[in-house]
């Protein structure tokens, strides 16, 4: 059974909607980072469907996908050791709390 | 010697730069660095005066180009001309002794070296307007001059009075610097050159209109009506007292106001040939003599009482300059020396003794005879000079004026003038005489002044004695020597002054010490004579006619006026739009300013919802719906 090109690109866009929100709206920064890989993820969702399903249809995409889980993973672990130092400094990890440049 | 005429102001230039950079340390050895200076400028004043002086010497002129302006040339030099040559012996002689009395008379005080360092300034920036040999340089000079003016009447500055005194002093006198530099823009415009010489040959050539010849006359002698404390720009002279005392004396005999005279006199030509400005100059003279002279009649402080009596001597001379004679010419000038002696003389003569009495009211004063026998002596000497009594120096001179005015034709202005006599004699022995006769009005210990003092002042009354017999009506040397180069004479005799105008004025003069002596003297007249009945005239006179309080209405609460008025509209008007953009960006500022919350999340939202707006619109742009 194959599944539909849109099917694929429907939960790729619920889990950056999803991502976004998470973003947007947590004031616990672990959590805001985590949704940021939830919006990187459907990306790679995307890219692998097309890779698939595209009008040129190969495996750059697939490729691709690789090399973005590797930077988000990079990401993470930056985002993660500047979380824990900002902790240090200044006991909080609310991004709300984070506005150090505008006072 | 007259080559290295050019030497003479540079002494009290360099005078100046010593003090300048070395006062601090110098302190009171200040003063000799002064004194050298102007004694080493005299000694070569002295020696281009006989050079200039000798039978067939010839006027000495170097210049060097200094400005080219298009096809014109603009020098820059000296000469030594009679008159010059005169006026250098008097300034650098005068300056020292000056020099020499301040070392006793500012002993002590703590800006003795400042005090040094603008004397010699002053000095400087007269000798070289006395030499210079085009108007450019004289007008820089004659700035110069007024700077030095406003410095040293406001020595004092730490008094109220002092400061208003000295931007009085700068201010009015520039009134007239502003005819002058107009007059002198019009001549270079119509002559094409500054230079003395120049201007001469054009008017005699005829290059010059008539009605330009009275203008650019009238423009002049508006200048020096501002310096010379003319009427109706005198007020600053009286003012100006506040000044140390030597100051006065420099400023009265000989720089500053000597500068207006000097002027009138070395533009003489172009006077000679306008006969319309040189009548103006007459009749100011003579209304300034007489109108002087009536103020100086009721004041009470000695030093006013001889700022009056300067400001109508120096009426006596421009009277005598305006006849546009050769006896005129030869009169002013040689009453500017005589003056310059006899002036000098009262003015050190009143600063000793404000010295020794602590104060300048002549009423609290008295007796001081027995207790300053020099300085009474050669107060009297000034004043006999003043009043112009045989052989005093004021005699040859003052009669020399009277003569000129009265063969001219000026016979109203002769009469003014020998009013004017009459007042001046009795004004000068009301001074001495209150001053010097009758019970000491305070008991305080009033001695004679030290010789460092005494010394100028004998040495000028040796000269406010001698100095007149130079140029007597049978021997007339001085004025010879000063008329030969003169040129534009008009041809025709001289006509020689009749005696009995000897007889009339001193009689007005004798006259007038009597009355000065019935009233002060002996008290046998009353001193309300006048003053009981005629109470309003006493008042007008000891409030110099009100002028004063006339100029304070008409321009200067008129200018407050405007100023006030230009003021709110630079306010609420220019100043408001101004601020009105200010406010405006300010608030536009503030209100964006609540935008950058410093949330990130905010700012992601937005961005997001941004590009929603982007997609959407561009989907609609592009016409991928509907």
């Amino acid at each position: 059974m194959s599944v539909p090109l849109a099917s694929y690109l429907l939960v790729a866009l619920i889990l950056f909607c999803v991502g976004l929100y998470g973003a947007l709206t947590k004031r616990n920064a672990v959590v805001v980072l985590l949704s940021i890989e939830l919006m990187l993820n459907a990306v790679n969702i995307n890219f692998v469907a097309f890779a698939k399903f595209g009008v040129l249809a190969n495996l750059t995409g697939q490729i691709f996908s690789l090399f973005s889980i590797t930077l988000a993973a990079a990401e993470a672990a930056i985002g993660l050791a500047i979380l824990i130092s900002l902790y240090r400094n200044r006991s909080t990890v609310n991004v709300d709390e984070m506005d150090l440049m505008k006072r | 010697m007259m080559s290295s005429a050019w030497l003479i102001p540079l002494f009290p230039l360099l005078a100046f730069l010593i003090l300048l950079a070395f006062g601090r340390q110098l302190k009171e050895a200040s003063a000799y660095v002064g004194i050298l200076a102007t004694l080493a400028g005299f000694i070569l004043a002295l020696g281009a005066f006989f050079e200039r002086f000798a039978a067939g010497a010839e006027d000495y002129y170097v210049a060097f180009k200094w400005l080219t302006l298009g096809d014109k040339v603009i020098d820059m030099g000296f000469e030594v001309t009679p008159i010059n040559a005169m006026m250098l012996v008097i300034v650098t002689f005068v300056s020292m002794l000056v020099h020499i009395y301040s070392k006793g008379y500012m002993h002590g005080d703590d800006r003795f070296p400042v005090f040094y360092s603008y004397l010699a300034l002053f000095t400087f920036s007269m000798l070289g307007l006395v030499i210079s040999p085009n108007l450019l340089q004289v007008y820089i000079f004659w700035e110069l001059v007024g700077v030095c003016s406003f410095l040293l009447v406001g020595f004092y500055f730490y008094k109220d009075e002092a400061k208003a005194a000295a931007k009085k002093a700068f201010i009015v006198t520039r009134v007239g610097d502003v005819g002058l530099f107009i007059g002198i823009s019009l001549l270079f415009w119509y002559s094409g050159s500054f230079n003395y010489v120049d201007i001469f040959n054009a008017i005699q050539n005829g290059v010059m209109q008539p009605w330009q010849i009275t203008l650019v006359g009238i423009l002049i002698f508006i200048g020096a009506v501002g310096k010379s404390g003319q009427f109706p720009l005198h007020t600053w002279l009286p003012d100006a007292m506040e000044g140390p005392t030597p100051v006065s004396a420099l400023i009265h005999a000989a720089t500053m106001v000597a500068a207006g005279v000097y002027l009138v006199a070395a533009m003489y030509p172009l006077y000679l040939a306008s006969p319309d400005a040189s009548q103006v100059i007459a009749v100011i003279g003579g209304i300034t003599a007489i109108f002087a002279a009536s103020i100086g009649l009721t004041q009470r402080d000695i030093k006013r009482v001889l700022a009056y009596s300067t400001v109508s001597q120096l009426g006596y001379m421009m009277l005598a300059l305006g006849t546009a004679s050769v006896a005129g010419y030869v009169a002013g000038t040689f009453h500017l020396m005589t003056h310059a002696f006899f002036k000098a003389l009262l003015f050190l003569a009143a600063g000793s003794v404000i010295h020794a009495a602590h104060t300048q009211d002549i009423f609290e004063m008295g007796g001081l005879y027995k207790k300053m026998k020099i300085t009474g002596t050669v107060f009297l000497i000034g004043c006999l000079a003043i009043s112009g009594i045989f052989p005093f120096a004021g005699f040859w001179s003052k009669e020399e004026i009277l003569g000129a005015a009265y063969t001219s034709g000026h016979t109203g202005l002769f009469w003014m003038a020998v009013v004017a006599a009459f007042f001046t004699a009795f004004y000068m022995f009301r001074l001495f005489f209150v001053t010097f006769t009758g019970e000491p009005a305070q008991k305080n210990h009033a001695h004679e002044s030290p010789a460092v003092m005494t010394f100028p002042m004998l040495l000028l009354a040796v000269l406010a004695i001698v100095a007149g017999f130079i140029n007597t009506p049978g021997a007339p040397i001085l004025g010879h020597w000063l008329t030969e180069g003169l040129r534009g004479v008009p041809a025709g005799e001289e006509h020689s002054a009749p005696f009995w105008i000897t007889i009339v004025a001193t009689g007005v003069s004798l006259m007038g010490i009597g009355l000065a002596y019935l009233m002060y003297g002996k008290k046998s007249v009353s001193r309300d004579i006048i003053a009981g009945p005629l109470p309003w005239l006493y008042q007008l006179s000891f409030r110099k006619y009100y002028i004063d309080e006339i100029y304070d209405v008409v321009f200067v609460r008129t200018l407050r006026a405007i100023g006030y008025f230009l003021n709110v509209v630079d306010y609420y008007i220019i100043d408001g739009v101004v601020r009105l953009v200010g406010a405006f960006t300010h608030e536009l500022g503030n209100a964006e300013a609540r935008v950058q919350s410093g949330q990130i999340q905010t700012y992601g939202l937005v961005a997001f919802l941004g590009i929603v707006l982007l997609v959407i619109g561009l989907t609609f742009v592009r016409g991928l719906v509907g």
